[in-house]
């Protein structure tokens, strides 16, 4: 379980998150959203210690993250993979290089080994016969995929997806999202799913958190955060331009 | 009034929070190169892009280098009676100082630029952060085998640079100008001593810890996309050039 207690980050001027609070529940997907520009991406960036907080608690599994030490830190790491918004395949890699890198540098299995768990791990997103493409040879969607295998890899008990779906068309979305319950239903994992893919989101989640202006308005499971009554959320799920919700 | 004095201070501090920084990268990246486990694999690729793809840039300025010196030294020794002395001249100027600094600017352009503008995209594109939630050290990966490369290319490219650049001499001065061959070499030998030629070892050995440092620091740090990269490349090649001529000044008066 990941749990945020009074979280606040600013960047120079410009505070971000302010005192949030957050509790994502262990083998559940868990949905955050919001307006652009809210802060989803830095949220999900402190659960793994990519950022340190200027106040706040961030603790994964009881234990407290944003005082720990390099090396504790890629302890608690081990537990995590990720899947960034543009994917972050390694682009001087092949994707069969991409998707291997965690185990070549951090095991000893043989490379007949290595070439059997690449291969599963492809299969399982959907994706057989580009290994031997570079990234820039892919499409978004392969990208993504390419980038959920990998974080697959290393049996992870978090995955957190910043924006899994964001530029993808509608199909490809779709097969995405149906992706991450797939494979969420079969490995068990713990999902943190950064989005603002309305309603789509909603099919996939089990709990969802509104991130509104540095902090979480409301959580809830999709069906009450989809009849919520708080102004903000409202605007934001029936996608109208009148309401809190400015333009900037 | 306050305003002046604020941002005096802001910048002031800026400053040296960047230097503090920059001192503990470097500190960091010592530190990673001995942790294991080692990656050779990383240090030989690094070893290839930064050392033997930069041979050919260096016997390209080398021979040139070596060429004017011949053919200015000539004239200078000519006007004392001295041609006798060109091997000597061409021999020291390489090996104590042209064959480091030159060696070392030749690298920052071609080398050390590239190592920024790969770590700065790495940055951009969150492939460092994808290192990290891999529960990996993007410094041993990206700056300590730069860092090893580096020590270990310069030296060598600076031997390179000095043998082809006394060639470029005896070119220019013994088959060009008339000097006599026997008086070429036969100085430069009773000349050089081995201090000279260790001396501009260690130059060029502390200049690739400035190339590397410098140009895997502005990387590292680069942000606000490409126009972010583009200027990390810049400013790492220029801040490593003024800081290989600023250091030699340094270590040149020590090993004097």
């Amino acid at each position: 379980m990941i749990v945020m207690q009074e979280l606040s980050k600013s960047f120079g001027r410009q505070l971000v998150l302010d005192r949030l609070n957050l509790e994502i529940p262990s083998g559940r997907i868990t949905a955050i959203i919001g307006p652009s520009g809210e802060g989803k991406s830095v949220l999900l960036k402190h659960m793994i210690g990519l950022l340190r907080p200027d106040s706040g608690s961030v603790k994964v599994d009881g234990e407290e993250i944003t005082t720990m030490g390099r090396g504790e830190l890629n302890r608690v790491r081990e537990k995590f993979g990720m899947l960034f918004q543009n994917a972050a395949l390694f682009d001087s890699l092949t994707v069969f290089e991409n998707v291997a890198f965690p185990l070549q540098e951090k095991t000893r299995l043989s490379d007949l080994e290595i070439a059997g768990r690449v291969g599963e791990a492809l299969s399982h997103v959907g994706l057989t016969g580009v290994e031997a493409k570079y990234p820039d040879e892919l499409s978004g969607g392969m990208k993504k995929r390419v980038g959920l295998a990998r974080a697959l890899l290393m049996d992870p008990r978090i995955i957190l997806f910043d924006e899994p779906t964001t530029g993808l068309d509608p199909v490809i979305s779709r097969a995405i999202h149906q992706m991450i319950r797939e494979t969420h239903e079969k490995f068990g994992y713990t999902a943190v799913v950064v989005s603002h893919e309305i309603p789509e989101i909603f099919d996939i989640s089990d709990s969802v958190a509104v991130l509104y202006r540095g902090k979480i308005i409301e959580t809830g499971t999709p069906k009450e955060i989809q009849s919520s009554l708080d102004p903000v959320v409202r605007q934001f799920i029936d996608g109208s331009l009148e309401g809190p919700i400015q333009l900037v | 009034m306050i305003n002046p004095l604020q941002r005096l201070g802001a910048s002031t501090l800026g400053t040296l929070a960047a230097m503090g920084r920059m001192l503990n990268f470097i500190l960091y990246a010592i530190y990673a190169c001995f942790r294991r486990p080692g990656h050779p694999r990383h240090i030989l690729k690094q070893l290839n892009f930064i050392g033997a793809r930069s041979c050919f840039v260096i016997l390209l300025t080398a021979a040139f280098t070596g060429m004017v010196l011949g053919l200015q030294g000539y004239y200078t020794l000519a006007k004392f009676g001295s041609e006798g002395l060109l091997g000597t001249a061409v021999a020291l100027s390489l090996i104590r100082e042209l064959g480091p600094v030159l060696s070392a600017l030749m690298v920052t352009g071609r080398a050390g630029s590239a190592i920024t503008a790969e770590i700065g995209i790495m940055r951009i594109t969150e492939q460092i952060d994808a290192l990290e939630t891999m529960a990996l050290e993007p410094f041993k990966y990206l700056v300590s085998p730069k860092l090893i490369a580096s020590i270990l290319a310069l030296p060598l490219l600076c031997a390179i640079f000095d043998v082809v650049g006394i060639w470029g001499g005896y070119l220019i001065g013994v088959k060009l100008l008339g000097v006599n061959p026997g008086a070429y070499f036969g100085e430069m030998e009773k000349s050089v001593e081995w201090k000279d030629v260790y001396s501009g070892m260690i130059k060029s050995l502390s200049f690739g810890v400035i190339i590397a440092w410098v140009c895997c620091y502005k990387g590292y740090y680069a942000e606000h996309g490409a126009e972010g990269v583009s200027q990390a490349t810049t400013s790492a090649v220029v801040l490593s050039s003024v800081l290989i001529l600023i250091w030699d000044y340094f270590i040149t008066s020590v090993l004097l």
